[in-house]
């Protein structure tokens, strides 16, 4: 009778972390930019980027 | 040099080879050895990226910088939320649904109408989209022979061409047999063989002109800031926030609720734990294919500067201006690999919408074809699906001739992602909330798909000069508030937005207030429960009850054969049988489980709507109440529900159980340990009385027996006499210790005065049988607090079992008295034989005496230490023993010092 996934669910809290992430006004925050390359270019793959390997990481962890 | 020949001969290589590899995937599935992985699965996901991506992305990022980014966040958010499409997946599964019109009108009550609803909005929705991909083609085709300098007469003929040839090409592909499963194995290796072809042809173009025509990343943004126009493309425009939420909404939405990624991600799912992959797999793709995007923008709006390059075809133009032709022509691969694979999916998608839920029960109803006389219908089954193959492209053709130059490639994109997603409450309404019905549903879609249709599409129209523009300037009859674009006013937003806003309004406003205000009939409540409760619905004996009716097996095989085709009719059947242990299938009982069996058949091959026609035409079903409907379902909620009390009382019990029996255990070792000590005291008991009676007896029988002997015998009577008495004395001391009966008086006690005092009393023992007995006191001892006779009785204890376990002669026995850690320490240590660790607590048990017990005649009671032992720790000590074998022990007892006076 085990209802509650808990991979089902971190991946869940992942993604509602990543929508205030991903949007105004959070992604209107960084400015000017790093190494020649703008901070808002550099935010929003690094974002991006961060909550697909810890996707990646919940959901390959729990299927060994 | 780039020829048209040349070129079109080697996209029909390219196809040649996607074709190879379907059809190895086709075989392997037919051979029961499915090459459908996770990672093939993820990549099919990546049909998402069709040609408005490869082509339009670095178009739209010229004009709105970053934001076409939210196209793929959008996705990546949703797919996070894993539960949902678990569910859409177990769902289908359980349902047999093969299509999203055919989720939806499932859901609400298997409703036809509902079903063609949904596939007629579908198709005006994407069939524009469609056009797009063909645009695309053609205008990479137009480009590569602008670059050789070919003329341009053939490009017309050339699009056309290729139109026809996806037909034939999805025809071949989807369209090879009807399935219960509407599964296509080898078109889904295909689609992810694309998605690898494209992605690599992307990212070396990227790296090309990142890295060989400019000097990398920060190269291309130091210049583009340098440029006025191209500055602001570097930042993010806050003025547009509520675009950038629409666009991550209206992709998230799009992402499960396109007809095609609906196909892919839950009808071609085998396995449901290949989502685990997906979920990280395809967001990955699609940041590795948007990496390049904005600097391929950057990078083409520098090359070219003012000159009046489309940005659509920079990724083509770009290696071209370099004369790579070799990656342009990689890139044209690349392009036509997401051009074809999104219109093969969304054709085949489209088609079974079509088939299934516009044509089949049209065709069922009318007569004059006599579909309802002809013995088999599987052929004509796949002649419709073919014709809407043909159909769709050649409007995606005809659209595309007509409004092809129109409009920029991203507006036609975001147009169909606004019309799928209006089946968003409908479908995720209908997954969460059993109280929506048909009718709310039906409203819902009306009201959001016209609103679409009057500020989205027919603007489009406008824009093309197909409809008189007036609506769109002066709003409709000249109200100037149903302006279509600045509907009531609302300003300030793009159009997109702007129709995503108002048709979800209307959608959702629509969809709950009419489904609040309706009753959902028998069917529809059964369905709705399928529905929602799915993970609860794993047994089927509620949904058997739920039909009742009478049927004739004939009948039921016959209609199976007419729409599946004798063949295949009967393996599923044979299948069935087998499942249910019946050997032949002409046996089997047209029961309820038949007819469900049946049903699901027939919704593989025409959608459930038209198969819950099918069956109620060759079964009497009886009308079964709204009201017996939930009763049945309340019920069979009920019996769940009591299994689970059920299960949680047996596991409580099972624990009960446990418990008691460990508590049984322990009273049985209590019983046993209560059985030894009867029998050791009766025992110890017994032997002083027996020597007293056999001595007594000796003295009564004769009377002249000689004076030394009577008073040697009554001497040892005597002894006999006292030992008895002090058994008795420790067993009444035992059991008053233990019940806390005792009584203690607590004075100052020298301990060092307790021991001397014990030494001579027992000093007499000592020389009996020769041990030396030596002592050792510190001159001055501080006082404990305890009862001195207690104590007096604990040495004495320790002193005369040394003495009886050292040998005669050569025994040593030594006792120091010091102070350490706070506590006043007594050392009685021998040199007998020792104990064995084991030993060592053992013999501060009751009556488990020194030495084998066996062999050896007892030589006390073995009370004395678990008496010593309790008397210690009442004052607060401890007693314990330290010893290895065959270097004699150590009794070692302490009594704490009072605590200091503050």
């Amino acid at each position: 009778m085990k209802r509650a996934n808990p991979m089902r669910q971190r991946l869940a809290a992942l993604g509602l972390l990543g929508i205030p992430l991903l949007t105004f006004p959070l992604v209107g925050l960084p400015g000017g930019e790093w190494g020649g390359v703008p901070m808002a270019y550099i935010y929003l793959f690094g974002i991006w980027s961060a909550l697909v390997l810890l996707a990646a990481w919940v959901a390959e962890r729990k299927a060994k | 040099m780039l020829s048209p020949a040349f070129i079109l001969l080697l996209s029909a290589l390219y196809m040649g080879a996607l074709f190879a590899v379907a059809r190895f995937g086709d075989a392997r599935a037919d051979a029961g050895r499915s090459i459908i992985s996770a990672n093939v699965y993820a990549l099919s996901l990546a049909v998402y990226c069709t040609s408005w991506t490869f082509y339009g992305s670095v178009g739209r990022a010229t004009s709105g910088g970053l934001s076409f980014l939210t196209i793929y966040l959008g996705p990546t958010l949703m797919l996070l939320f894993v539960g949902v499409i678990v569910k859409m997946i177990r769902i289908s599964k359980a349902q047999r649904i093969t299509s999203i019109a055919d989720f939806i009108a499932s859901r609400y009550g298997k409703s036809q109408l509902l079903a063609g609803l949904v596939t007629i909005i579908a198709v005006i929705g994407v069939v524009p989209y469609i056009a797009l991909q063909l645009k695309a083609v053609a205008a990479s085709l137009d480009v590569l022979f602008e670059g050789s300098g070919a003329s341009l007469d053939g490009v017309l003929d050339s699009t056309f061409i290729i139109a026809a040839f996806l037909a034939l090409f999805t025809i071949l592909f989807g369209t090879r047999h009807l399935d219960a499963t509407e599964r296509h194995e080898g078109m889904v290796a295909a689609i992810a063989f694309e998605s690898v072809v494209k992605l690599i042809a992307f990212i070396a173009v990227g790296l090309f002109v990142t890295y060989s025509m400019f000097n990398g990343f920060a190269d291309i943004f130091e210049r583009a800031k340098a440029a006025p126009a191209l500055a602001r493309l570097l930042q993010l425009d806050a003025t547009r926030a509520g675009t950038w939420s629409a666009l991550i909404l209206l992709s998230g939405l799009a992402i499960l609720l396109l007809p095609r990624q609906f196909q892919i991600i839950v009808v071609e799912n085998v396995d449901e734990t290949h989502l685990r992959r997906a979920v990280w797999l395809f967001p990955l793709y699609l940041v590795l294919i948007n990496i390049f995007v904005l600097p391929l923008a950057l990078g083409g709006m520098l090359h070219f500067g003012s000159q009046a390059a489309n940005p659509d075809t920079f990724v083509l133009t770009l290696p071209l201006a370099r004369g790579a032709e070799g990656l342009a022509l990689l890139v044209f691969l690349g392009g036509l690999s997401a051009a074809t694979g999104m219109v093969i999916v969304e054709t085949i998608a489209l088609s079974t919408m079509v088939c299934n839920d516009l044509v089949m029960p049209w065709l069922l109803r009318s007569r004059w074809l006599g579909v309802a006389e002809r013995r088999d219908l599987s052929g004509l089954l796949l002649g419709i699906r073919r014709a809407a193959i043909v159909l769709i492209l050649l409007l995606g053709y005809i659209y595309f001739r007509a409004a092809g130059e129109a409009y920029a490639l991203v507006g036609i994109g975001l147009i169909s992602f606004a019309a799928v997603a209006q089946f968003a409450p409908a479908m995720f309404g209908g997954m969460y909330w059993k109280q929506g019905t048909r009718a709310g549903a039906i409203a819902g879609l009306l009201g959001g798909f016209s609103v679409w249709l009057y500020t989205l599409l027919l603007p489009s129209f406008a824009r093309s000069g197909w409809v008189d523009s007036s609506f769109v300037v002066d709003g409709l009859f000249g109200i100037e508030a149903l302006r279509a674009q600045a509907l009531f006013g609302l300003r300030g937003l793009d159009e997109i937005s702007h129709a995503l806003w108002w048709s979800l309004l209307v959608n959702i406003g629509l969809y709950v207030g009419v489904s609040l205000n309706s009753r959902p009939d028998a069917v529809e409540a059964g369905q709705a429960e399928r529905f929602v409760d799915i993970y609860r619905h794993g047994a089927v004996d509620a949904d058997q009850r739920l039909w009742r009716g009478s049927a004739t097996p004939d009948e039921l095989v016959g209609m199976l054969e007419r729409f599946l085709g004798p063949q295949r009719a009967h393996q599923q059947l044979a299948a069935f049988a087998s499942a249910h242990g019946v050997p032949d299938w002409r046996k089997l009982p047209a029961d309820a489980a038949f007819v469900r069996f049946a049903e699901g058949q027939l919704s593989g091959a025409i959608g459930s709507a038209s198969a819950r026609v099918m069956v109620a035409s060759v079964a009497r079903e009886e009308n079964i109440g709204l009201e017996e409907v939930l009763d049945i379902l309340d019920e069979a909620t009920q019996v769940r529900a009591y299994s689970r009390e059920l299960e949680i009382k047996s596991r409580e019990l099972e624990a009960a159980t446990t418990e008691l029996r460990e508590a049984n255990d322990r009273l049985r070792e209590l019983d046993r340990m209560k059985d030894d000590f009867v029998s050791t005291v009766t025992h110890e008991l017994r032997t002083p009385l027996t020597s007293i009676r056999a001595l007594s007896e000796m003295l009564f029988d004769d009377p002249e027996m000689a004076l030394d002997d009577r008073s040697r015998f009554l001497g040892i009577i005597v002894n006999e006499a006292e030992r008895l008495t002090r058994l008795i004395n420790q067993i009444l001391d035992m059991a008053k210790l233990e019940s806390g009966r005792a009584e203690w008086t607590s004075s100052e006690v020298d301990l060092g005065e307790v021991v001397r005092e014990a030494m001579d009393s027992v000093g007499q023992l000592f020389r009996e049988k020769g041990v030396a007995l030596a002592g050792d006191f510190p001159a001055a001892l501080p006082l404990v607090l305890a009862d001195r006779d207690r104590l007096m009785q604990v040495t004495i204890n320790l002193l005369s079992n040394a003495v009886k376990f050292v040998p005669g002669g050569s025994g040593q026995v030594d006792v120091r008295v010091g102070v350490r850690d706070g506590c006043v320490r007594v050392e009685v240590a021998d040199n007998g034989p020792g104990l064995t660790a084991e030993e060592c607590s053992l013999v501060f048990e009751k009556f488990r005496q020194g030495g084998n017990t066996l062999t050896g005649k007892p030589q006390g009671t073995g009370l004395g230490l678990p008496i010593s032992k309790q008397i210690v720790e009442y004052f607060g000590g401890n007693l314990w023993v330290e010893s290895t074998p065959g270097k004699g022990a150590k009794f070692i007892f302490t009594v704490p010092l009072p605590a200091p006076e503050a």
